[in-house]
């Protein structure tokens, strides 16, 4: 995946990674490390936390924990990819979109996910996918990374207590 | 799974250490948001908020006003006449009429202890206590907490002491339930006749002379002391408090360690605090104000709770 | 004339006849005719005989209650002497003293008659009004007792408000005795106590709220006490309320100063943690203090340190209560719950038996301040209190005969409930089971 953001910009030059909270923080840091490795190029990166832009914070219940959102550069004129684990209604990135709006207006937004579950309630497509799994409505699709659950991975279940 | 708050925030006392550590660890987030370029957010989008102040107060008031604006509510100020005893209407006219306008939240400043809890009982919007006469001020107690949690990295085991008039001094008692909770050491220091006389059984340390008190601190909360204290007999003289009490370079040159000073506001320079003091490197007061509304919106987050009967209907969908 | 009223097979308790058995008791036009075993032989005789199962019921003197507000004139919208009189039969009482904060201020004939007026068109029991000590209750100048005994008063107080000056308090005492008369004073000592709403304390400092400290009692109790030495006038404390009050009291007694002293049922029962969440059907003056001043009146009402337990029922009407606990007025209602406060917290705790209760809330009364009443002896006029001191019952004040709904009971249970009430004879109250 890193090395298709990398030819989707034509290069590193202008290039922000920033990872939605969570795993897709720790998706976005192993990217840019890769790039750093190959390209011998740094690449800013930052974390987004979308909890306050949800669009349903009027129902989801208790107070979803807030994580940190870090933007460590101006994002005036740059080109941002988006990183998450999964893509799914595509309200995340909706959320996520209007968030980095109120940061700055960059040149161009793209969009990178590890997997692409189908079942979008908008229309919104990524341009870099990891790979396409089909879920239905009643099965979670998890990603799992070595700094939040030891291990790598990704798993298909039954929803439990409804998520 | 996130901890409930209830519906209102009347105080620290009824709060359990692991609400108060919720309320600290969601205001670091909202810091952030007051150093974009756009502080705002779209959260509490459509909510109504009511600042109901039967006491003037600027900085609280303002500081709520910036909390509830930056998460995109809709606010109102309204500035009541003093006590229900003068031909104004009484609090619980008032409450039933906000309450009739279908607001979200009511945020109360009053001067009789009990009022907020007062005005929660009669109305379904959530309360949030913004000072109650002698009783509470919830968010300065947070505040004035996460600025020493920022500055210590914990609250356990660190030595605050509050100076100044503890007996009428709302600030002082919320701090007090707030930092035991949190497993700090509190002290009081004060004169006598300025500090409760059953102080003895709140579970804190009592310093008769500031020297002592700073000597035994690892930070000291300053209390402003108000002139009607003079006039009322408590004390002789603001230049002789001061004098006795003042928190001046001189004595804290003499403390065994540098002491973090923070204070409510507004200050009386030369009173209780002197400038040097105020404006010195261990002085946190402006902290202070910049976590207020970051406190003050973390608080205005945890209360606005969802509906999550609404969550089941929409189950189907509300995804990622 | 009244029609002749049978008692029968009561447990008739009259400590000023060392009496307590089952008897019957006859009441013949307005009067006790005769008090034994062998009393319904006789009554089958007489015309117009209501007989009154009295089995598993206490038959006492009637209850004086020598300290209430009845708000009238002034605030008739929250209490009248009618609706107070009939409030008081409903919880045993054949008498009552009307204390005079009214407005105006009952300080002269004029004032008193109308008091004696009312009372006399209200069919419930008897008003006997106390007269202002000082004009308008200012604490300047003293108002005339004589002009209101003769028309009727039967006590001074300023109750309501503390005799400030200790001369005032010198001469009222002084002047007092011309007449026999109790100065019956509110022991709070003003700088002290200026704006607490609650006991100084522990709560009152988690609750944010200015305390009274026990002592702005105690200095004018003592006060008063020393005073009533220096002149051998007599001084009446109302409404003790702290151990070291009881503790004075003692003192006094043992060196034979003609000092008395009443307790409300609230304070031997409630303290200052019924203040929590600033529930202002808790807040009277003097406040409700800690158990330890509660064990004190407790003690000092079974050994005759206090003589007599009076209600001090101050009813507030709700707007007033209804707002934030420092604004909102000192008072609650106290004759309809008197008797079952007094029977759950000191009779059945064991801490007194009936017949002392009896001797507090009736005998005492009618002895301290030299009323009639108080006493079942044949020849006196029939004030008689029939009541069950098992009955348990839900205290709910919309029923109560008081406008007055201010309590800190609503909602308990409670042992002791009055079944009859006679006044003079005729059955002023009845309360089907």
């Amino acid at each position: 995946m890193a090395d298709e953001i990398v030819e989707l910009n034509n290069g590193t030059d202008n290039l922000v990674i920033v990872g939605i909270q969570r795993r897709g923080v720790q998706l976005a840091a192993q990217i840019v490390s890769t790039i750093i490795e190959r390209e011998k190029a740094d690449v800013p990166q930052g974390a987004l936390d979308i909890t306050l832009y949800r669009d349903d914070l009027q129902t989801v219940g208790p107070r979803p924990v807030v994580g940190q959102t870090q933007i460590p550069v101006d994002i005036d004129g740059k080109n941002v990819v988006i990183v998450d684990d999964v893509l799914y209604t595509g309200r995340t990135i909706r959320a996520a979109l209007d968030e980095l709006a109120d940061f700055g207006r960059p040149k161009r937004i793209a969009l990178a996910v590890l997997i692409d579950r189908g079942g979008r309630e908008l229309p919104i497509q990524p341009d870099i996918v990891g790979k396409k799994v089909s879920a239905e409505p009643w099965q979670r699709v998890d990603v799992l990374v070595d700094e939040l659950d030891e291990r790598k991975g990704a798993i298909i279940a039954e929803r439990g207590d409804g998520t | 799974m996130t901890l409930s708050l209830g519906k209102d925030l009347l105080g620290l006392e009824p709060l359990s250490g692991e609400q108060i550590q919720l309320i600290l660890d969601t205001a670091e987030p909202f810091k952030e948001i007051s150093e974009r370029a756009i502080k705002k957010v779209p959260t509490l989008r459509g909510a109504t908020i009511v600042n109901l102040f039967f006491e003037a107060s600027t900085r609280t008031r303002v500081s709520f006003e910036f909390a509830e604006k930056r998460l995109s509510a809709d606010t109102v100020n309204v500035a009541a006449s003093g006590s229900s005893v003068s031909k104004g209407e009484t609090l619980v006219d008032t409450a039933r009429n906000l309450e009739a306008m279908r607001i979200d939240m009511v945020v109360i400043r009053h001067g009789a202890s009990g009022a907020a809890q007062f005005l929660a009982e009669r109305i379904e919007s959530n309360v949030i206590n913004a000072g109650d006469g002698t009783h509470e001020h919830p968010t300065q107690g947070l505040l004035d907490m996460l600025t020493l949690r920022d500055h210590f990295g914990r609250l356990d085991g660190i030595k605050v002491c509050i100076v100044g008039d503890v007996l009428h001094s709302r600030v002082a008692r919320s701090n007090i339930w707030g930092l035991t909770k949190m497993g700090a050491q509190v002290g009081v220091c004060g004169p006598r006749s300025l500090l409760p006389n059953a102080i003895e059984e709140l579970p804190v340390q009592v310093f008769t002379r500031v020297e002592e008190a700073i000597e035994w601190a690892d930070a000291l909360n300053i209390l402003r002391l108000q002139l009607e204290r003079m006039t009322a007999g408590y004390i002789p003289s603001l230049r002789e408090y001061n004098r006795v009490f003042g928190v001046s370079r001189e004595r804290l040159e003499r403390a065994p360690r540098d002491l973090l000073i923070l204070h409510p506001g507004p200050m009386n320079r030369g009173v209780e605090i002197d400038s040097d003091v105020a404006d010195g490197p261990f002085s946190v007061i402006l902290n202070q104000v910049t976590n207020g509304v970051a406190v003050r919106m973390a608080v205005l987050y945890l209360l606005s709770g969802g509906k999550p009967e609404l969550a089941e209907s929409a189950k189907g969908g509300g995804g990622r | 004339m009244t029609g002749s009223i049978l008692l029968r097979g009561g447990r008739v308790i009259d400590p000023t006849q060392s009496l307590d058995e089952v008897a019957d008791v006859l009441v013949v036009d307005g009067k006790i005719e005769a008090v034994g075993a062998r009393v319904s032989g006789d009554a089958k005789n007489r015309d117009g005989l209501e007989t009154i199962d009295c089995s598993g019921l206490v038959v006492s003197p009637g209850f004086i209650d020598v300290h209430c507000h009845l708000r009238e004139p002034g605030r008739e919208e929250v209490e009248t002497i009618a609706t107070g009189a009939r409030a008081a039969v409903a919880g045993g009482f054949t008498a009552v003293c009307a204390m005079p904060n009214t407005d105006p201020v009952t300080d002269n004939q004029a004032a008193v008659g109308f008091i004696i007026r009312q009372a006399s068109l209200a069919n419930g029991a008897r008003v006997y009004p106390i007269g202002a000590i000082s004009v308008g209750q200012k604490g300047e100048s003293l108002a005339e007792f004589g002009e209101m005994i003769a028309a009727g008063a039967v006590a001074v107080s300023d109750d309501g408000k503390p005799v400030a000056s200790a001369h005032l308090m010198r001469t009222a005492l002084e002047y007092a005795r011309t007449f026999g008369i109790p100065v019956a004073d509110h022991c709070e000592e003003p700088t002290l106590a200026h704006g607490g709403a609650m006991n100084e304390g522990i709560v009152s400092t988690r609750l944010g709220l200015k305390g009274i400290p026990a002592e702005a009692e105690e200095i004018m109790a003592i006060r008063d006490i020393l005073l009533a030495r220096r002149t051998n006038g007599h001084v009446h404390l109302c409404h003790m309320s702290t151990r070291g009050s009881v503790e004075l009291i003692r003192w006094g007694k043992d060196r034979n100063i003609n000092v008395t002293a009443e307790v409300c049922p609230h304070h031997i029962s409630l303290t200052e943690d019924a203040v929590e969440g600033y529930d202002t059907n808790a807040k009277m003056n003097p406040p409700l203090r800690t158990a330890d001043d509660v064990a004190a009146l407790q003690e000092a009402v079974r050994d005759g340190t206090i003589d007599l337990i009076a209600t001090d029922h101050a009813p507030h009407h709700y707007d007033e209560k209804e707002r934030e606990f420092a604004h909102a007025p000192n008072g609650i209602i106290g004759l309809e719950t008197a008797l079952a406060v007094n029977v759950t917290w000191l009779v059945a705790s064991e801490i007194i038996s009936l017949p002392v209760l009896i001797e507090r809330m009736s005998c005492a009364p009618a002895r301290v301040f030299k009323l009639p009443g108080g006493s079942l002896r044949r020849g006196t006029a029939a004030d008689v209190t029939v009541f069950d001191p098992s009955a348990k019952w839900l205290v709910e004040p919309s029923k109560f005969r008081s406008k007055g709904r201010n309590t800190p009971y609503s909602g308990q249970t409670l042992q002791g409930r009055t079944r009859y009430t006679l006044v003079g004879g005729r059955v002023a109250h009845r309360e089907e089971a």
